[in-house]
């Protein structure tokens, strides 16, 4: 039921977008819980987009997860 | 804009390989216990084995983030009541066999109730306006994550062939419970990661605060889980209690405003009823009075207080709270399997039973 995929925004329509899971299919999401633009990627959630993927957040967190491996690799 | 391979560096294996050496390392001597509350949590964890990896000292248990199966039998019979009344049901797959008191929907839709699956809640809104002679009731089920998309819809002028059976029910409560069962010694909290999109960390502060808790909000991905259990170990080696967030590309400290604003505008927060958990203070969302034309429960006059919530030899409240394994229930994947089950935690595609049966695990 939390399920949550993320899904590349295609187009905007009012609060209607057409969006792709990477299917091929375009599929429509409703995304008045979300400020996204085309191009983004949404997480969708039962027929809504609920949140836009940050993407400097997601790069943000695997270069910390890389700097974490590395560092508690020399002192723990 | 983020690209799909981007996204796919999320399950990197040699970084899995890695982490999971790390935690070696990191874990105590003696046994720590680490609760997620989401079905899909649970699902990560055993169908990626996480378990087997961890250290011996380290265990994973599911805590009551399974939407359908904390839904009281109370509700789903007042969800046949109307079916059966001849009016219209439409919901999610997996409420269908749950469990009532007496009846399932599937079984109400066997003797002839009208009962549609719906993606979600604009789904019934579609189905509603299209069949405009019909009667139909959306029953409304899931947490934070969910509850949004329902008030959007309330908001947006429904059509008057449509109400709304809320049972919607909120996240922190019920881990609040679960640090108050004395003898389930939790070291600390994985929180779910899409619940948190809605509502932001501030929910999950009291627990590193009032309860001295370790929590960490982790995503979906068998990293984002294994570096969470990374966090909490750290804390708990370093003597310390914080509030993490290792899902910082959804999660933000406010969370999704523009849902907080509409739930804080179409529902109050009431006291609710979870299976075989009794009544949790302020855990579920209520439509405002504004809202009451779409109330089902107000224009259908239907209210049932009492249910039977547990079947007869199930323990699914106790696998809920992470207290029982399900192999630990005699009825497991004997009487009580995906094709025939016996309790909630079996039907739903998010139930623990249902999770470990399908993935052989727990014989
Ligand atoms: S295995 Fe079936 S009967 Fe046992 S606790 Fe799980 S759902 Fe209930």
């Amino acid at each position: 039921m939390c399920l949550a995929i993320p899904a590349r925004v295609v187009e905007i329509q009012d609060n209607i977008a057409k969006v792709d899971f990477g299917e091929g299919v375009l599929r429509e999401v409703n995304v008045a819980l979300v400020e996204a633009k085309v191009d983004e990627y949404v997480l969708v959630h039962a027929g809504y987009a609920i949140q836009v993927v940050d993407r400097e957040d997601a790069a943000e967190t695997l270069r910390l997860w890389n700097e974490l491996l590395s560092m508690e690799e020399s002192n723990t | 804009m983020i690209s799909l391979k981007e996204l796919a560096a999320f399950r990197n294996p040699s970084l899995a390989k890695q982490v999971t050496e790390r935690l070696q390392g990191l874990a105590p001597s003696y046994t720590v216990k680490f609760c997620h509350i989401c079905g899909t949590h649970e699902w990560t964890v055993t169908h990626f084995g996480l378990r087997s990896l961890l250290p011996e000292t380290v265990e994973i248990i599911a805590g009551p983030g399974c939407p359908v199966c904390v839904l009281p039998a109370a509700e789903i019979d007042e969800a046949v009541k109307l079916a059966l009344e001849g009016v219209t049901i439409a919901t999610f797959g997996d409420v269908l066999r749950v469990p009532g008191s007496n009846l399932s929907l599937a079984k109400a839709k066997a003797e002839g109730g009208d009962i549609r699956v719906v993606y979600g809640v604009s789904d019934a809104v579609r189905l509603a306006k299209a069949e405009p002679e019909k009667e139909f009731v959306f029953f409304a089920i899931g947490f934070e994550t969910t509850s949004p998309t329902t008030a959007n819809e309330v908001l947006n002028e429904p059509p008057e062939n449509l109400s709304f059976l809320i049972s919607h029910r909120l996240i922190p409560p019920a881990m609040e419970l679960l640090l108050g069962i004395g003898d389930l010694h939790i070291d600390g909290f994985i929180a779910p990661g899409h619940v948190s999109t809605i509502i932001g960390l501030k929910p999950y502060e009291v627990f590193p605060s009032a309860y001295y808790m370790p929590v960490v909000v982790a995503g979906f991905e068998p990293l984002d889980l294994l570096f969470g259990l990374n966090a909490l170990l750290r804390q708990i080696k370093d003597g310390v209690a914080k509030l993490e967030n290792e899902y910082s590309r959804v999660v933000k400290q406010e969370g999704n405003t523009k849902a907080l604003n509409l739930l804080r505008r179409v529902f109050n927060i009431v006291d609710g009823r979870w299976r075989g958990l009794g009544r949790l203070p302020l855990s579920a969302f209520a439509l405002k009075k504004e809202f009451e034309e779409w109330d089902a429960r107000e224009k259908h006059g239907v209210r049932i207080e009492k249910g039977r919530d547990i079947m007869p030899g199930c323990q699914c409240h106790l696998v809920m709270i992470g207290k029982i394994k399900p192999s630990e229930c005699s009825l497991f994947n004997v009487s009580c399997t995906p094709e025939s089950p016996k309790g909630p935690c079996m039907v739903s595609s998010e139930g623990t039973c249902r999770i470990w049966a399908k993935h052989n695990v727990g014989h």
